[in-house]
């Protein structure tokens, strides 16, 4: 059983999609913490069967954009004396700066140095992004 | 600074502006002389990192008939670009002289980033298989020239429908406008593709694919007729057995409404046969004419010169 009131402050990733917890961790940069962080992978869940979860010992700014892209069912706690005073839910984010790339090989962003490229959300269902230079689709 | 207005797809235009840009290009095309001085002093600079001469003729054509002047290469390998100077520099260094800048490119997105670090106003003139706005236009001129109308038509558009950006781009800007409906007629390995489809879905605008254009011709009020590249079929047999599909002929064409107009972004291989030329319907080379008439409005409309001093 995972207790989250073991956590006095901190933050809480809960319902990460199970296998995704690793790559959650990376993307946010967690290795690089020098608090203390648990990844545990393939809890048990009522509601999905199989679920990744994060614990962080500290109080970080987290990228939402990041977080809703990798995985928009992750849930969010905030804990502060052992209690969850806050919980955030995830969307999909509508665009994103810096994070995809573009992988139309035809795509101006391939040959020239332009800036960190937005994508904008097209197709909610397949996590579908454009980039706003030549259109082409891409997910994470 | 007020960012500078641009055409890099047809999105950048409400569907007031191509109103106005219609209007003015009708205007300049009953009235050339009125305009023959309006850009005196201006210059257009034009970029063409991709030869297409037809394309550039155009542009050429319609600042020249506004009284201005222009630069410009043709030819990639003569422009910095070859010297490894950066396309954002490019940009910046030609708008130091010009008043507009065109440009054609053969990369998606190109047009998007020289309107960047321009600092005048940028037309895109094609950028790879990706958007070319000022074809668009030119189709909407000839439709309402022709039909009187931009709205309640029965659009068929034939030929590689799945590469064809200026179908495309003509489908998606055409979705604006009230009451029309499509019929694709394409071979299935050159259907429309699923991101203008989607489009079409989520503005409730009805349309229909096939294969068979004579069974489609009798209920459109235009054919916007494009060609099927050799190179896109997989096997020269597959070509062979497709492209008499979608050739246009006088026979096909007396299976059409008297009022149906044909339209083409030329150039045409066989699609069309030369009978079809002599057809009051046949209107491709007028829109050749009305692609210099709505470039000129678009100068205009850029440069702030359309309105009367
Ligand atoms: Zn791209």
């Amino acid at each position: 059983m995972i207790n989250v009131s073991k956590l006095k402050k901190g933050i809480v990733l809960d319902h990460i999609t199970a296998g995704h917890g690793y790559r959650v961790f990376r993307q946010l940069g967690l290795d690089k913490l020098s608090d203390v962080v648990v990844l545990m992978t393939n809890v048990d869940s009522e509601r999905m069967g199989k679920k990744d979860l994060i614990k962080i010992e500290t109080d970080l700014p987290l990228d939402f954009d990041v977080l809703g892209l990798l995985d928009p069912g992750i849930t969010v706690s905030y804990v502060e004396n052992g209690v969850c005073v806050r919980k955030a839910h995830l969307v999909l984010p509508e665009k994103v700066t810096g994070i995809l790339r573009c992988k139309n090989p035809r795509c101006i962003s391939q040959t020239e140095d332009v800036e960190p490229i937005t994508f904008h959300l097209v197709d909610a269902r397949t996590k579908e992004y454009a980039c706003e230079y030549c259109d082409a689709r891409t997910h994470l | 600074m007020e960012r500078k207005r641009r055409l890099i797809e047809p999105g950048d235009l409400s569907t007031g502006e191509i109103f106005h840009l219609l209007r003015l290009a009708n205007d300049i095309l009953a009235d050339p002389a009125k305009y023959g001085e309006r850009c005196k002093g201006r210059l257009l600079a034009s970029l063409f990192y991709e030869p297409s001469t037809r394309t550039k003729f155009s542009f050429d054509a319609a600042m020249l008939r506004l009284g201005g002047q222009v630069i410009g290469f043709s030819d990639p390998n003569t422009s910095s670009a070859a010297k490894g100077e950066t396309l954002a520099d490019n940009a910046r260094v030609v708008s130091c002289y010009a008043d507009v800048i065109v440009v054609r490119h053969p990369k998606e997105g190109a047009a998007r980033h020289i309107a960047d670090y321009a600092d005048c106003p940028v037309i895109n003139a094609g950028d790879g298989g990706h958007q070319h706005p000022t074809q668009t236009l030119t189709d909407l001129m000839t439709i309402q020239k022709h039909m009187g109308r931009l709205e309640n038509l029965t659009v068929g558009v034939c030929g590689d429908l799945k590469f064809g950006r200026t179908i495309h781009s003509l489908v998606s800007c055409l979705s604006r406008f009230p009451g029309m409906r499509f019929v694709f007629i394409s071979p299935e390995e050159l259907q429309m593709p699923a991101f203008v489809k989607d489009l079409l879905h989520r503005n409730d605008i009805p349309y229909e694919e096939t294969n068979q254009l004579e069974q489609a011709i009798g209920s459109l009020d235009i054919l916007y007729m494009t060609r099927v590249q050799r190179e896109r079929f997989v096997s020269e047999e597959e070509y062979l057995r497709l492209k008499d599909y979608f050739i246009l002929t006088e026979e096909k064409m007396a299976l059409a409404k008297p009022d149906m107009i044909v339209m083409h972004p030329l150039p045409r291989v066989n699609e069309i046969q030369r009978d079809v030329d002599s057809d009051p319907r046949a209107v491709y080379f007028d829109q050749v004419k009305n692609g210099m008439y709505v470039r000129m409005a678009l100068i205009l409309f850029l440069l702030g010169l359309d309105k009367e001093a």
